[in-house]
């Protein structure tokens, strides 16, 4: 799944105030037989979490310490440290992948958020057409980024693309393979990836700014602040739980990001990034799980500092 | 209203600022100009892709891609249909969405009333476990299931694989995992939401545990599961990486991954690759006509309402 979803935390909007977690039902009060209804309830689900997504998460970290090639658990050899010394010393596409995640993260966060936000800011003032608008850029938010990448191709072809004939080198020796030549393929990637984020990045701020108070404003304006003084000083610090969502969705897809190069070229040839250097170690002729797993490792480390920031400012107040 | 717009009116003077704006009475020209230049930049790709695969292959190589000479018809799609096996890759797409997302929501619809509707010692902790597990990046967990699905035997009359690779069975059950946590936060962030009046006149009345959560509070979350199932359909339908990590076989991948083979299989022919990519859009864009609505509400049901 290339697709970060996240809510706004409830209790920064004052939903659960103080009292009502003691209003709520006390467990020791149900019958016997209503608590092992609800026990049900609660263990299906979270067994499922346990052997799909926390277990795994514990085992990718023991298999980065091991050497194995996948066959009988008899064969599992200590590895110590050296799959990550590996990685970091002597495997060539580690540090531009890196890089390209880095360039990613600030890519989103530089041109294809905030691009987000001015579209929802314009189409937030009642403006005519708005609906249609909304509709047209919000419209690759549904797409996958498998097919994003397969459309953008079309686009971007060397000699049947319809940018190298705008740009009037289609047919000449000048004509760019955007997604083949290394120097350009991450731009023109990163381009495709603009496409839908801002998109969704657009629709979150809409809903974001229709739930300001609009007295907010009107006193702003009465106090005699411009618009760009009362957008930037009244309302963008009121929308503080949306702009902590819109940040760490941005974080997140840029450590994700993986569909779009996979189905360019696998993730290599100026295309490295980390989730795809996890998967070309896992499958095909080299098979090195403790390689891979090492750089999955690495991807969770650096995945869970957002992680914990956003729940940590989600769940403050109800831990 | 107007007085803020006229208010905005007035940082037009700013330099630099895109927003320029007239007054309430004078239409906002900036703001459009830069609006439908903004659209038309966002429909070049996919408005391209339909214009190449309304051309028979014979007539863009004849005038060239960048030309409207030659006719305009359907049959790449129809050749895109069959030769690409598009009725396999949505059966099977269909095989996975529609358990994975009942699953999804059922899951996530007993966990979220059991955590939102009781205090019990470790709510809000399995609470964060959840929400935490749907940010992981998939690829953390790939070695792991895979090698757990691999090692996990099976009789050849269940599995042709012998294990629980290649079957949709891994398929849907790893969508499934991941996609609870989500859905379990933002429901239970709606049903604390819902008066606790109610259940707790029905507990009065007598009403068990299973009847409080299909009776009173699953029919007042419709429109939260109306949201979320419109977008999990989108998400699951969209989902590339389990089916290419768990599912050898072509013709058992559902249309997403499918894509990856047949963008291959159609690389010489780019009115065919264009068409495949048409005919995989319009199930989003069904759903896009049908249920816009529900799927912005699915999207931002959290970030606005909490």
């Amino acid at each position: 799944m290339a697709d970060t979803t996240l809510g706004a935390p409830a209790s920064a909007r004052g939903l659960l105030s103080p009292g009502r977690p003691r209003r709520r039902r006390r467990y020791s009060l149900l019958s016997r037989r209503d608590k092992i209804v609800l026990g049900a309830m609660v263990f299906v689900p979270t067994l499922i979490q346990l052997v799909l997504i926390w277990i795994p998460t514990v085992i990718s970290v023991f298999l980065s310490f091991v050497r194995w090639n996948g066959l009988a658990f008899s064969d599992i050899r200590p590895a110590g440290l050296a799959n990550y010394a590996y990685v970091f010393r002597d495997y060539p596409p580690f540090w531009p992948a890196l890089q390209h995640n880095v360039l990613w993260l600030v890519f989103l966060a530089v041109i294809a958020t905030p691009l987000g936000l001015l579209l929802a800011i314009l189409l937030d003032q009642n403006i005519r057409g708005t609906r249609i608008y909304q509709s047209i850029f919000f419209g690759p938010v549904m797409l996958s980024l498998v097919l994003i990448g397969v459309i953008w191709q079309l686009f971007y072809s060397q000699n049947n693309g319809l940018l190298n004939f705008l740009l009037g080198t289609s047919g000449t020796p000048r004509a760019v393979d955007w997604f083949g030549d290394p120097k350009v393929n991450i731009w023109a990637a990163l381009i495709a990836a603009t496409w839908r984020h801002a998109g969704y990045v657009m629709i979150l701020y809409l809903a974001g700014l229709k739930g300001v108070d609009p007295s907010l404003r009107e006193a702003a304006s009465l106090d005699g602040a411009n618009a760009v003084q009362t957008f930037f000083r009244v309302v963008f610090p009121v929308m503080r739980p949306i702009n902590i969502v819109i940040v760490v969705i941005t974080i997140i897809e840029s450590l994700r990001a993986f569909d779009i190069v996979y189905i360019i070229n696998r993730g290599t040839n100026g295309l490295e990034l980390i989730s795809a250097l996890v998967i070309q170690n896992l499958v095909g002729e080299g098979q090195v799980i403790g390689v891979g797993s090492a750089l999955a490792a690495i991807l969770l480390v650096v995945s869970l500092v957002p992680i914990i920031i956003y729940l940590s400012r989600t769940f403050k107040k109800e831990a | 209203m107007s007085q803020v717009s006229t208010q905005r009116s007035t940082a037009s003077a700013k330099p630099g600022k895109p927003t320029k704006v007239g007054s309430m009475q004078r239409p906002r020209y900036g703001i459009h100009l830069f609006l439908i230049v903004m659209a038309v930049l966002w429909l070049i790709p996919l408005g391209w892709a339909v214009f190449t695969a309304l051309r028979p292959k014979a007539d863009t190589d004849k005038f060239g891609y960048f030309s409207l000479g030659g006719s305009f018809n359907f049959q790449n799609f129809v050749t895109a249909w069959n030769q690409g096996g598009f009725a396999t890759l949505f059966t099977n797409s269909a095989i996975i969405v529609v358990p994975s997302v009942i699953l999804t929501l059922a899951f996530a619809s007993m966990m979220a009333f059991a955590v939102s509707r009781f205090s019990w010692k470790f709510n809000v902790t399995l609470l964060i476990m959840f929400t935490a597990g749907n940010l992981l990046p998939p690829q953390v967990l790939a070695a792991p299931l895979f090698e757990m699905f691999k090692h996990f035997e099976l009789p050849y009359s269940v599995s042709d694989s012998g294990n629980l690779l290649n079957t949709y069975f891994a398929v849907i059950a790893v969508d499934t995992a991941f996609q609870v946590g989500f859905c379990t936060f933002v429901l239970s962030n709606y049903m604390k939401a819902l008066p606790q009046d109610m259940t707790e006149a029905a507990f009065v009345d007598g009403a068990g545990v299973w009847r409080q959560y299909w009776s009173i509070i699953m029919p007042l979350t419709r429109p939260a599961l109306a949201a979320l199932g419109t977008l999990e359909i989108i998400w699951i339908y969209n989902d590339f990486f389990w089916p290419l990590l768990f599912i050898q076989s072509g013709s058992k991948l559902p249309v997403t991954t499918g894509l990856n083979n047949l963008q291959g299989q159609f690389l010489s022919n780019y009115n065919l690759l264009a068409a495949g990519a048409i005919i995989t859009v319009i199930p989003t864009l069904i759903i896009y006509l049908a249920l816009q609505r529900q799927f912005v509400a699915g999207l931002t049901l959290g970030a606005s309402k909490g």
